[in-house]
Formats: structure tokens, C-alpha cells, sequence
């Protein structure tokens, strides 16, 4: 059995002999577009393929691709999660008023103050209630994941404004006396040369590829994207499934405001806000289905990759903001054109062999 | 249908006056995994009700859908007055003169009945729609129809009857010459059924050729003219209507010549009952009872087959067993475990394994790999730790596919590539890797070739062997002599007979089965106890 294919990357890949070459180099396009462009930029802008710039790169990545891969599972799933930007914003105000305020305790007039690792575990925990939320609309009140993420994203954005009345907490760099220092290692502190955010990025996107891929649960995750009543019917509890997805994409997009937050030592309410689009963009990139069942954790990743390598390398060459905004736009589409291209050339093949 | 039938056939139409409008030659429409027709002819009469008739996935609508230009067959090819004609479009279809009612109704309810009738060729002058003529025009069509509604009546306002009329009014302003109902009264009530006979009468007085697909026995041989039986998506048999009765369209439908493996020389069931059911009865939305006292009792070892024609309940009898009708009454009971609202997972796991009838919407995840589907329904057997063991995984399918001898090259191929009977023995062996103690099989044969079809019995007689008891829902008559040891039949939701292995009939099934679909008397048979 090929294992650089049976990897935690995809159940769907199946063995290269049954394949034409032409499909397995569709199936990489991803791959193979991070490639042509790191080259072309590489040619391009002497600048961009430096270890400096490629650390920069990877870091500016690592925060959408934090928060794809909690959407890869969403979208696995077939739903869809227009909530984690406003996740991010919350995620980043609240760490913001625990360092900067505490938590206050109106009746005793008193505020509880938490050191950072516990911080980041409420933030974190935050996250997974707002997926909690999406979920029981999604599962119990049969809101179309659409309507119901687009909901939350309006009270989570609402509510990180309400945080601070709109105003940004800045510095937070905590005090010593309170025993809350430290934050902005988080955004700005490295393990070995390697900033702490590519690890984090690196521990997610294993982590989530073992899930997706080698666990029973990621196995249910395809099944209930790929065909519902069927996974249903196989005694597969759908609706703890797409709970869980949401629950997960919710801790993510928390990880990434709690990033932007240390990086910036300062929590904006504005902060993530279209995030959620970046993530599903490099999602779909990845060559994740936006019906659901199909696609890989490490093409989410190369997805984020070619988005960031994209807004890098244009940035380089001095290429105005607006042209940007336009060539990323044409390479979703041409991605999507090109998944479609892909199912209709497998259903062909599929007719072929029957 | 031998060629002296066809003669006798054809002679009749022309002594009638009655004119072959189009002909379906040898079509054969091919999807991913299945023949959903095979090689198919059928002939539409002018001036006729040409009914159809099938089992569910016996490619009646398949059939019609190529007819109307919605599928375009793999081959095969089309013959209306005399020459060959190809549809691309629906648009095409209609402009030819045919035109489709579908059994769900396609129409806008937030629209009028006038916009419904004009909807995509608006009468316009000036690029402005000229709602006052069209609901003139649309008034015209209801008279004849003998429905004074108004056209400006909002179709979501109308009963399920009036917005039939309004499909069919819409076909009419066509001016169709080929008109397809595909179950046209399932949703209708005596009242407005009777209504759409006397439509249809005058349509065909006026020269319009019906085509008329539906289950209702009873109303076919009504209305109908011709009647064309398909089964498995190949023809079964066609006559003129009046040449034929009930049970000859039963005797078609069920058909006779399956591949029978070995009859089993012996029964393995035991004393013990694995699966109890008491009065179970399924009320059906608007009065009456989808299944009425339903009461089994299976043992280990057992085979027992539910014999029933569409509608008769069958696979609401699986439903129900699994739990998806939280609606029903009565007692489910395994190894003398009262069910109550155990979940899926919780009736698998005490046991109960349902293998869907609907391979394509229930039974697969066409995404996922044939390892992968066979494996889904009890991944926990798999963990280590906490993850899936590979190594264990494999050896556990490659047992299956060697045991069931599912027929792929690679257990990581897309299900897709399989052919439907090795789909079916797919989702088989996801079944039985749940270690079910009742296998139940929903048409577990149907779709499938002959090949496949002895096999998969012989897979079910191996599993009795070892101590399953297996249900399974047919509506094959010679399923029937094959291999259950005990057969069930339902009619219109009622047990209409019991019959052990050496007391089966044939002229006992067809009338069991036939029973209520003419008389609410059942058919009294011996009792198997």
C-alpha cells in the first residue's frame, strides 16, 4: 500500500495503479500550484526566498491556517461556519480584559485576575462555546449552518464591542503584581528559531490530520459529509458529530484571536474580522468539497500556504492592494472550477469501469 | 413478451383505430455502478392510457425521464411518428409535444396558477408579461378542465388535487400529444382521483396518448388501455388491458424466472425467538395506518421473508424495527428486551442490523472507499488506543471481501467502481461487522444481476447456518421458494397470510399479496402454528 498516499491525508485517496497519472497530478494542484508560485516569486523577488522572509511567510500563514483546519472539519462535514472571525475578535477581546481588568465581580465589587495559562484556557474554552452554540442551532433547532454561523457572527462581533465599548485594551503586557505577565510570548516568542506560532500552527495541523484521518471520530466526520442518512443508519450519532466539528472550529479560530492578540499586545474589537472568508478560501483551495466528505488536512494547509505565499510574493514585487484582492479572487474560483473539473472527470471514469 | 404476443398486440391496436405515436427502442440508460434500464422497448399508442407499471427501481421513471428529455439514454434510441428523434432538453421534449407531470409536482408556490401554466414562455408584448391574456387563456384551460378556479389564485392556496390540475393544465397549453403522470393519484383524495379519470378520458378522446405510471393495481386496469411491466429495468411484459387481470400483472411484476440457487434442504431455525413484534402499527399522516397489528415472532437460525407489493409496508416494517418512527405503537422486542427508544446505535448494538433497500441513498457513502464502507457502522472494534489500527482494519475487510467474494481489485477503490451487486454485498458486510444476531435485508436483490443475486442468497442461507436470523423483504415471487423457511405477506399494512416452506403456493401468494388491493378481506391461510 502506497503510505505517502494512505496517509492521514485523505480515506478518499485511493491506490496510484488504479489511477491515471493525469488524475493523481489533478489531485495535487494544490501542491503543485504552492510550488510554481514559491518558484515564480523565488525568480521574481530576490527577497523572497530568504529564511527572514519565509519565517514572516509562514507566520502570517500559520494564523488563517489555524483557523482552517477547524474549518476543514465543518466543511468535512458538509455545513459551514461564517462565525470564526468574530470568534477571533472575541477570543482576542476577552483575553484582552482578563489581563487588562479581570474578570469583575459586580456584587463584591472586586475583579478575579488569571496568570496567562489560564487565560488562554478560558479563551479557549470561550471558543468552544460559541461552536457549542452553532451547534445545538445546527443539531437541535435545524438552522441551516449558514444562517446560523452568520448569526453568531454578529453576537460574537456585538459582544467583543461590548467588551470594551468599542475601544481597543492596549498593552498587555500584564503586571507583575498580579502574577499575569508574559502574554506576548505567545505571538512573539520562538522554540528553537521557530516562532511559538508555527509550532502552534504544526501541533494543530498534526493533531487535527491524526483526528481526520487515523481516529474513528474523523472516519464519522467524512461519512456524516458524504452521505447522512446513510452514516445515520450505519448508528453513527450525526448530530454529536456536527457538534463536535463546530466545537472544534470554535477552539481554533480562539487559538488564532488569542495569536493576533499577543502579537499585537493589543485586542482590537475589529480584529478577524472577514477572517472567516481567508479560512474558507484556503479550505476550499485544499481541495476540501464544499458539499461535504471529501478532502485532506494537509491540502488545507498547502491552501493557507499558497494564499500566504500569494499575499507575500505580491507584496514583494510591489503589487497594489486592489490587484491583490483581485488575483486571490481568481484563484478560488480557478481552484473550484477545477474540484469540479476533477468530480465530473472521477464520475466518467467511475461509468467507464461499470 | 414473445413475438406471437407482440403480433397479437399490434393487430388489436390497428383494429382500434389506435396509432403507434412513439416508440422506445432498446434503450439502455447506464448509471455509475447500476443498469437502470436494459435494453428496453416501449410502445405508446395515441388516444391511450399507456400504463406503466414496476417495482420501486424497476426504471419506470428512468424510462420517462429519457422520454421527456430530462436523461438522455446510453443507448437506444427513439422513434416518434416513424423517425428517430433525440431530446437535449426538456424544452426539446415539449416542443416535440410531450410533456411530464412529475410525481413531485414541479411548480412555484409562491407564484399564480396563471404564472405556473406560462412560467419560461410568458406571453409578452413588448417585453411586458401580459398577465390579463394569460390568465385569460389559463380560465379557458381550467373550464375544460372543468375546474373554475381563479388564475390568479396562488398555487401554495391550493389543495394537492387543484395543483395537479394546474401541472396538467400546463402541459395542455403545450399542447402535448404525449402526456406522462408519473403517480399522478398518490396524493389525491376518491374525489379527486375520480375527477383526474374523467380529465383523462377526454385528453384521450381528443387524441392525446397517456402515459400512466403508478402502484395502484386496482386503478390501472380502470383507466388503462396498454399495459408494459418493467422489472429490474428490463421489460417484463406488455398487453393490451383488457386481455389481463390483477393477478397477471402481479404474476409480471414479481416475475419467474430468477437464477434460484439450491433450495435449502433444511431449516436451522431453532425454538429460540430472537425478535418479537406485537401489534405494531404505523398511523399514516391523513388517516389510516401505513402498517395495521403487524405481529412476527423470528427465531435463530430462522430465514423469514416479508412478501408484499409496493406500498404494502415493507420497508416501514424495517423502519420502524430500527426506530426511525417514533409514531408507531405496539411491542419490539429482542432476546425478550422490550425496545423503547433505543437510538440506531443502541438497537445495533443490542443486535438489529437493517441492509437499506435504497443501496445508493441509505446504504453507501459514495465518497468513502469500499475498506472504508464496509468498516463505518462499528469503527470501535478497530481502536487501539485511540486510533483506528490499519493493520487490523485490513485483515477484517480482506476476510469480508474473501468471504462474500466482493468482486474489486483494491478495498481502497471508490465504492463507485463496484457494480451494484457487489455494492450490495458492500453494505453487507458492513452489516455484519456489527455482529448482528437479526439481519434484516430490504430487496437486498434488487438492482442487481443473476449472478449476484444467487450469491447473495447464498450468503444469507450461510449466516442462518451459523445462527442469524435473517429478515428479508421481497416483492420477487420466486424469491420466495428459494430460500426462507417461513414467508410473511403484507397488503396495504396487514399480515395477509403465513405460509411455512412446504405449504407456499405460488396462486397463494399472488392472492395474499393482491388480497387488499381489491377487498378488504384477507385472505384466510393456514396459520403456521
Amino acid at each position: 500500500m502506497p503510505t505517502a498516499l494512505a496517509s492521514p491525508a485523505g480515506p478518499v485517496l485511493a491506490k496510484p495503479s488504479g489511477l491515471s497519472l493525469g488524475v493523481l497530478l489533478f489531485r495535487l494542484r494544490a501542491l503543485i500550484a504552492l510550488f510554481v508560485l514559491v518558484a515564480i516569486f523565488s525568480v521574481l523577488s530576490p527577497a523572497f526566498f530568504t529564511e527572514q522572509n519565509l519565517i514572516i511567510l509562514v507566520g502570517q500563514t500559520a494564523i488563517n491556517a489555524i483557523m482552517a483546519v477547524g474549518m476543514t472539519f465543518v466543511i468535512l462535514t458538509g455545513g459551514i461556519d461564517l462565525s470564526v472571525g468574530s470568534t477571533v475578535g472575541l477570543a482576542a477581546m476577552i483575553s484582552g480584559l482578563l489581563i487588562d481588568r479581570g474578570l469583575p465581580i459586580p456584587p463584591l465589587g472586586v475583579a478575579l485576575y488569571f496568570n496567562v495559562p489560564a487565560i488562554v484556557v478560558l479563551c479557549l474554552c470561550l471558543g468552544v462555546l460559541v461552536g457549542a452554540v452553532n451547534g445545538i442551532l445546527i443539531t437541535r433547532f435545524n438552522v441551516a449552518p449558514f444562517i446560523a454561523t452568520l448569526g453568531t457572527l454578529y453576537i460574537a462581533r456585538g459582544t467583543a464591542q461590548l467588551s470594551n465599548n468599542g475601544a481597543t485594551f492596549p498593552n498587555l503586557v500584564g503586571r507583575p503584581d498580579l502574577h499575569n505577565t508574559g502574554f506576548p510570548v505567545l505571538g512573539a516568542g520562538s522554540i528553537l528559531g521557530i516562532p511559538i506560532v508555527i509550532w502552534i500552527m504544526f501541533v494543530f495541523a498534526a493533531v487535527a490530520a491524526f483526528v481526520a484521518g487515523k481516529t474513528p471520530f474523523g472516519r464519522q466526520v467524512y461519512a456524516v459529509g458524504g452521505n447522512e442518512r446513510a452514516s445515520e443508519l450505519s448508528g453513527i450519532d450525526v448530530n454529536r458529530i456536527k457538534m463536535s466539528v463546530y466545537m472544534i472550529c470554535g477552539l481554533c479560530a480562539s487559538m488564532t484571536g488569542l495569536i493576533t492578540a499577543s502579537q499585537l499586545v493589543a485586542a482590537h474589537p475589529a480584529v478577524g474580522e472577514s477572517y472567516e472568508l481567508n479560512a474558507i478560501a484556503a479550505v476550499v483551495l485544499g481541495g476540501t468539497s464544499l458539499s461535504g466528505g471529501r478532502g485532506a488536512m494537509w491540502g488545507t494547509i498547502v491552501g493557507a500556504l499558497v494564499i500566504g505565499v500569494l499575499t507575500n510574493g505580491l507584496v514583494l514585487l510591489g503589487v497594489q492592494e486592489f490587484w491583490k484582492k483581485v488575483i486571490t479572487g481568481l484563484v478560488i474560483i480557478l481552484a473550484v472550477v477545477l474540484d469540479q473539473l476533477q468530480e465530473r472527470l472521477q464520475q466518467r471514469l467511475a461509468l467507464k469501469r461499470s | 413478451m414473445s413475438l406471437q404476443d407482440k403480433r397479437q398486440t399490434t393487430r388489436q391496436a390497428v383494429s382500434n383505430g389506435e396509432r403507434v405515436v412513439l416508440v422506445a427502442e432498446k434503450i439502455t440508460k447506464r448509471f455509475p455502478g447500476t443498469v437502470a434500464l436494459d435494453g428496453v422497448d416501449f410502445t405508446v399508442y395515441g388516444g391511450s392510457v399507456n400504463v406503466l407499471i414496476g417495482e420501486n427501481g424497476a426504471g419506470k421513471s428512468t424510462l420517462m425521464k429519457i422520454l421527456a428529455g430530462v436523461e438522455r439514454a446510453t443507448s437506444g434510441r427513439l422513434l416518434l411518428d416513424g423517425s428517430a428523434v433525440e431530446f437535449k432538453s426538456t424544452r426539446e421534449a415539449a416542443q416535440a409535444g410531450i410533456g411530464i407531470i412529475f410525481q413531485e409536482l414541479n411548480l412555484y408556490p409562491n407564484l399564480s396558477i396563471s404564472e405556473n401554466i406560462f412560467v419560461a414562455r410568458e406571453l409578452t408584448r413588448g417585453g411586458v408579461v401580459q398577465h390579463r391574456l394569460q390568465e385569460q387563456v389559463t380560465s379557458e384551460l381550467l373550464a375544460r378542465l372543468e375546474q373554475p378556479l381563479n388564475p390568479a389564485t396562488l398555487v401554495r392556496d391550493l389543495r394537492m388535487g387543484q395543483q395537479q390540475i394546474v401541472e396538467i393544465a400546463r402541459a395542455l397549453s403545450q399542447n402535448v400529444r404525449i402526456l406522462i403522470m408519473d403517480e399522478p393519484t398518490s396524493a389525491l383524495t376518491a374525489a379527486e382521483t375520480e375527477a383526474l379519470f374523467r380529465i383523462i378520458a377526454d385528453l384521450r378522446a381528443h387524441g392525446v396518448a397517456i402515459i400512466y405510471i403508478s402502484h395502484k393495481l386496482e386503478e390501472l386496469l380502470t383507466i388503462g388501455d396498454y399495459v408494459t411491466v418493467l422489472r429490474d429495468g428490463k421489460l417484463a411484459a406488455a398487453s393490451p388491458a383488457r386481455a389481463i387481470n390483477i393477478a397477471w400483472i402481479i404474476d409480471k411484476m414479481v416475475g419467474r424466472n430468477v437464477n434460484a440457487p439450491r433450495h435449502r434442504t433444511q431449516t436451522n431455525a431453532s425454538d429460540q425467538p430472537v425478535l418479537e413484534v406485537k401489534n405494531l402499527s404505523l398511523p399514516r399522516a391523513g388517516g389510516g395506518f401505513t402498517l395495521e397489528n403487524v405481529s412476527l415472532t423470528l427465531r435463530r437460525g430462522e430465514i423469514l421473508a416479508i412478501f408484499g407489493l409496493m406500498g404494502a409496508g415493507r420497508t416501514e416494517l424495517f423502519e420502524c424495527l430500527m426506530g426511525q418512527h417514533p409514531e408507531a405503537s405496539g411491542e419490539i422486542a429482542i432476546n425478550e428486551r422490550k425496545l423503547r427508544n433505543e437510538t440506531i446505535r443502541g438497537r445495533i448494538d443490542l443486535g438489529m442490523m437493517l441492509v437499506p433497500e435504497d443501496r445508493q441513498r441509505l446504504g453507501l457513502i459514495q465518497k468513502l472507499s469500499v475498506a472504508h464502507n464496509i468498516t463505518l457502522a462499528n469503527l470501535r472494534r478497530f481502536v487501539t488506543s485511540f486510533w483506528l489500527s490499519e493493520a487490523r482494519e485490513l485483515a477484517e475487510i480482506h476476510a469480508m471481501i474473501r468471504s462474500l467474494s466482493i468482486k474489486t481489485q483494491d478495498p481502497q477503490q471508490p465504492i463507485t467502481s463496484l457494480s451494484g451487486g457487489n455494492q450490495q454485498k458492500v453494505v453487507v458486510a458492513k452489516s455484519l461487522l456489527t455482529e448482528p444476531q437479526v439481519l434484516m435485508l430490504d430487496e437486498p436483490t434488487r438492482g442487481i444481476d443473476v449472478g449476484a443475486k444467487a450469491e447473495i442468497f447464498e450468503i444469507m442461507n450461510q449466516l442462518a447456518e451459523k445462527g442469524l436470523a435473517v429478515l428479508f423483504v421481497s416483492s420477487e415471487l420466486p424469491e420466495m421458494f428459494v430460500i426462507p423457511d417461513r414467508v410473511i405477506v403484507l397488503s396495504k399494512g396487514r399480515v395477509t397470510g403465513e405460509f411455512l416452506h412446504d405449504q407456499l403456493t405460488e396462486e397463494a401468494l399472488v392472492l395474499a399479496a393482491g388480497a387488499r388491493q381489491q377487498t378488504e378481506h384477507p385472505i384466510t391461510a393456514q396459520p403456521s402454528k
